[in-house]
């Protein structure tokens, strides 16, 4: 089976560029000047509390801080043992977060499959909006259909996504009464799951997968007519309609097939873009996702923490790549088949 | 008898334009072919596809019926309802065009593709259905149908391709089979195999056809019946061998006289030995190493060049003719500099008699900007060889520029001087080359080539993109200034018949070796080599009492290991380059 040696050889490289980016993280947030702890102490100290800053001096030498930063890399990674053994990502300990004062994974606990449920509701939103609406408007082109649907599209890409979320909090509310805020209702938080959390999960996702999704389906639905365009014109199109195929069958069958490949591919691209632009959401919406912890312990230097979400969300991406990649494969034979041609 | 198909006064137009097809008219006997000839721009394409109703959105039919007969029924295609239409379409009347390459949808197996016509018109239960379009593969002369109905249509070759393309169309037996220039985009070799395909298939089956080419040689080796278009019109119609032997309206004539031909009769002449070469191309080989898929198996080598030596006198044109994948182009890169050779090899250019020769194989940065003053290309596609976006001016000067020659004023002079050499305009120096036809572009292009006045033209398949009238103009435009600045050429092309008319010297490439060099008067009189033999058997002339000898084409054209013992190759093992006589060249074993 050629197509499971590839996935497995594109899981093997997906490995390769996941240790790579977790230098590249790590890396990054230790860029700023001075650790969380330093600045605390520093702090702690000209205000004279010496018993905090002793505490603090025993929290760095318990997360290893006062090592050298080639040795912190690998203890976080877990490829050295630390102060208490072999104990980091690898291990699955994704460390201590010093500005909420508790381990990493509580903190973000039920955020991160929040994350990827309202991303995966996002991008799944923008593909089945953007795939009847893309081939209706280059089957249609320069037709009202067409200008209608580019005239909403740049609508959605020009609105501010949380303007538009305030403006669809508003009017869902008041006209379909649809929730404010939150992913859930406060009542279900911390319960185990349940057929009415689910329900109300689903309902709170409406509004915030409309607003990450609409930049990104409007964007996604202008590639895809063009590509069609493009598509519809080659000779091939015309051997299909001189077969005697029908319009619509002819469509689905040849150039959408074609035009398919760089919709695919943009799975990759989707999910990093709409998790990093569905901070700012998050945070104006109130949901529960890991976009506004991210934007705290960016802010606060809180290295752990936010160096654990970098990881995750590099996760994501990779893992996007990685789906598109091998379902390119499946799709197109000249991709499948490059080295049979010689 | 009432015709198959009968086409009256019809009339198409493009938008709110002038018609771009007035008042044609013709019929389609059954079992008959007609060609419908013309250059672009005559309207024998849209005319074809009106029939189907194949055409671009922006084009109607204004005016006029197109009767098809089925047994007793007649309907008119005009007015047909589109459903109705789309039973008619691939199953009655069907169609194959011109680029093969294109037609077929790259993603979907070429089986697929066929047998989808089959289901379309709903005739079939599936193993049937497979097993009708294997035997209809196997018809068209692939040697393994079950292989071609799995593969995919970028592994196959051009001419394959075309076949697949034929099979398609012949799938559902139709009455009516619509060529629009089926041969153009292929090899002379491989055109006629595929024009004596159709034929063959023709005579099977009992299907007319309607053959839209610009090649009065393929209409004299295929139709029956012949209609000229010129601008939308009809010129000349009627029975081919009539209308060929005598064609009655001048523009008949005028298309007649441009098509070049290769003389039926001419005496050889030995090429007197040169002893002012301006290139000397010495053991020139180039081999490419294709990126093997496997990290641990070696690459695969390619040898585009092997082995050649050629030698161009001041003055002279040396040509190079060859099919696709036959090298000559790489040898016109390497002649160029464009390209260094294999280690060995040695390309050497005087610019004049007696003057230290440019090392062009190991040139070094001074050398090159010296040589690169006496030594110019004119590209084969003048659509893409100008930049849409430069103005005439900057093209042309763009050269003096970059070898800083003359002020701003002299060389707009000089642009002017080239413009009005190549028979174009003084003011059209500012407009874009998109105002410009395919003939005005390649004069332009080499317009461009003689802007830094070199001594050495390289041109790779000048006129294959364009008309035969334009190709005719080009040509005499081409021979006037080679006569008039002393200019030397290396003329590479695919067209036995161009070289026939503008070489001094012919050297026939195969598989990156030269199999046979003479002068064309030689070669074309007395060929040795197979592959010679098959590239002027394969020539279609516009002679109805001389059609493709299809034996020969195809013994020449096979593998080199089949050709006959004298001169077969075995794998990478081929017979030596032996003079025969002065001036004439073989690779054969004596």
């Amino acid at each position: 089976m050629p197509i499971l040696r590839y996935a497995l050889y594109r899981f093997g490289t997906m490995l390769l560029t996941l240790w790579v980016v977790s230098i590249l993280v790590f890396a990054i947030i230790n860029l700023p000047p001075g650790d969380y702890l330093s600045n605390q102490i520093a702090e702690l100290r000209a205000s004279g509390q010496s018993a905090g800053v002793a505490k603090a001096e025993f929290l760095r030498g318990e997360y290893a801080l006062d090592k050298p930063l080639w040795q912190q890399y690998f203890i976080w990674v877990g490829f050295l043992p630390g102060p208490h053994g072999f104990s980091g990502l690898l291990q699955g300990n994704f460390g201590w977060s010093f500005e909420f004062d508790s381990p990493v994974a509580e903190i973000v606990g039920d955020s991160l499959w929040l994350t990827v449920l309202v991303n995966l509701a996002a991008v799944v939103f923008v593909y089945v909006v953007a795939l009847p609406l893309g081939v209706l408007a280059a089957a249609r082109a320069r037709s009202w259909v067409d200008y209608t649907s580019a005239f909403v599209g740049y609508l959605g890409l020009a609105t501010p996504n949380f303007l538009l979320a305030l403006i669809l909090f508003y009017y869902g509310h008041r006209w379909f009464d649809l929730p404010i805020g939150g992913l859930m209702d406060p009542t279900f938080e911390g319960l185990p799951m349940s057929w009415e959390k689910v329900k109300s999960i689903l309902i709170h996702l409406i509004v915030p997968t409309f607003v990450i999704g609409t930049s990104g389906a409007s964007a996604m639905m202008q590639r895809l007519r063009a590509n069609m365009l493009d598509e519809l014109g080659k000779p091939y199109v015309e051997t299909a309609v001189a077969k005697g195929m029908s319009p619509t069958r002819m469509l689905a069958k040849y150039p959408l097939r074609v035009a398919f490949n760089p919709f695919v591919a943009d799975i990759g691209n989707l999910l990093p873009a709409m998790i990093s632009g569905s901070v700012l959401v998050s945070v104006v919406l109130g949901l529960q996702t890991i976009g506004p912890t991210l934007l705290t312990a960016l802010k606060t230097q809180d290295m752990f923490l936010s160096g654990f979400v970098l990881m995750f969300v590099a996760l994501l991406t990779l893992i996007g790549t990685m789906i598109s990649d091998v379902l390119l494969v499946l799709l197109d034979p000249r991709i499948r088949y490059e080295g049979r041609k010689a | 008898m009432v015709p198959l198909l009968s086409v009256r006064n019809l009339t198409i137009g493009f938008g709110k334009g002038d018609p771009v097809v007035r008042d044609v008219n013709f019929d389609v006997a059954e079992g008959e072919t007609l060609a419908l000839v013309g250059e672009s721009g005559s309207g024998k394409t849209v005319s074809c596809r009106a029939v189907l109703r194949v055409l671009p959105k922006v084009a109607q039919i204004r005016s006029g019926s197109i009767t098809f007969r089925d047994g007793a029924n007649t309907t008119d295609l005009v007015t047909l309802p589109e459903r109705a239409m789309r039973n008619l379409r691939g199953n009655q009347i069907s169609m194959i065009f011109q680029e093969p390459m294109r037609s077929l949808s790259p993603l979907h197996r070429i089986g697929n593709q066929v047998v989808e016509v089959l289901w379309l018109h709903g005739r079939k239960s599936e193993t049937s259905a497979k097993k009708e379009v294997l035997a209809c593969f196997d018809r068209v002369g692939f040697p393994d149908p079950e292989r071609t109905y799995s593969s995919y249509p970028f592994e196959l070759s051009g001419g394959m391709r075309q076949r697949a393309m034929i099979a398609m169309a012949m799938v559902a037996k139709p009455k009516l089979l619509i060529a629009d220039e089926p041969t153009t985009a292929l090899d002379v070799t491989t055109q006629a195999q595929v024009l004596g395909l159709m034929k063959e298939l023709q005579r099977d089956t009992g299907m007319a056809m309607i053959l839209v080419t610009h090649d009065l040689g393929v209409v004299a080796n295929m139709a029956e019946q012949v209609v000229v278009m010129h601008k939308g019109r009809v010129m000349e119609s009627g029975a081919a061998e009539p209308l060929l032997s005598a064609p009655a309206h001048a523009y008949t004539r005028a298309l007649m006289k441009a098509a070049p031909q290769i003389p039926a009769n001419a005496t050889p002449k030995p090429i007197e030995p040169a002893t002012d070469l301006i290139l000397e191309m010495n053991n020139v080989s180039k081999t490419y190493s294709m990126r093997a898929g496997k990290g641990w198996k070696a690459p695969s080598l390619i040898y585009a060049c092997r082995g050649i030596d050629l030698h161009l006198p001041r003055g002279k044109t040396l040509a190079i003719v060859g099919e696709s994948g036959s090298g000559k182009t790489t040898a016109a890169r390497i002649a160029l500099g464009a390209e260094p050779p294999d280690q060995g090899g040695q390309v050497l250019f005087r610019a004049t008699k007696g003057a230290d020769p440019i090392e062009v194989h190991q040139m070094d940065r001074t050398a090159r900007t010296a040589f690169q003053r006496e030594a110019q290309m004119v590209f084969q596609d003048p659509y893409s060889s100008l930049s849409p976006r430069m103005r005439i001016f900057d093209t042309m000067v763009e050269p003096l520029e970059i070898h800083r020659i003359g002020s701003r004023a002299e060389q707009r002079d000089k642009a002017a001087e080239m413009l009005q050499m190549v028979g174009l305009e003084r003011d059209m120096l500012q407009r874009y080359p998109h105002a410009f036809s395919g003939g005005q572009r390649q004069r332009l292009s080499i317009a461009r080539a003689l802007m830094l006045d070199p001594s050495l033209l390289v041109c790779d398949e000048p006129t294959s993109a364009l008309d035969v009238s334009v190709q005719e103009q080009i040509l005499r435009l081409l021979e006037k200034i080679r006569d008039q600045k002393q200019l030397s050429y290396l003329f590479i092309s695919h067209d036995l018949a161009v070289v026939a008319r503008i070489a001094d010297e012919v050297a026939v490439m195969r598989r990156g070796l030269v199999v046979e060099q003479a002068s064309p008067e030689t070669l074309f009189y007395n060929p040795q080599h197979p592959y010679t033999k098959a590239l002027i058997a394969a020539q279609p002339e516009p002679d109805i009492h001389r059609p493709i000898d299809l034996d020969l084409v195809a013994q020449g054209a096979g593998s080199p290991e089949k050709w006959p013992e004298r001169f077969r190759f075995a794998g990478y093992e081929a017979p030596p380059l032996v003079p025969l006589e002065p001036g004439h060249k073989v690779r054969c074993h004596v």
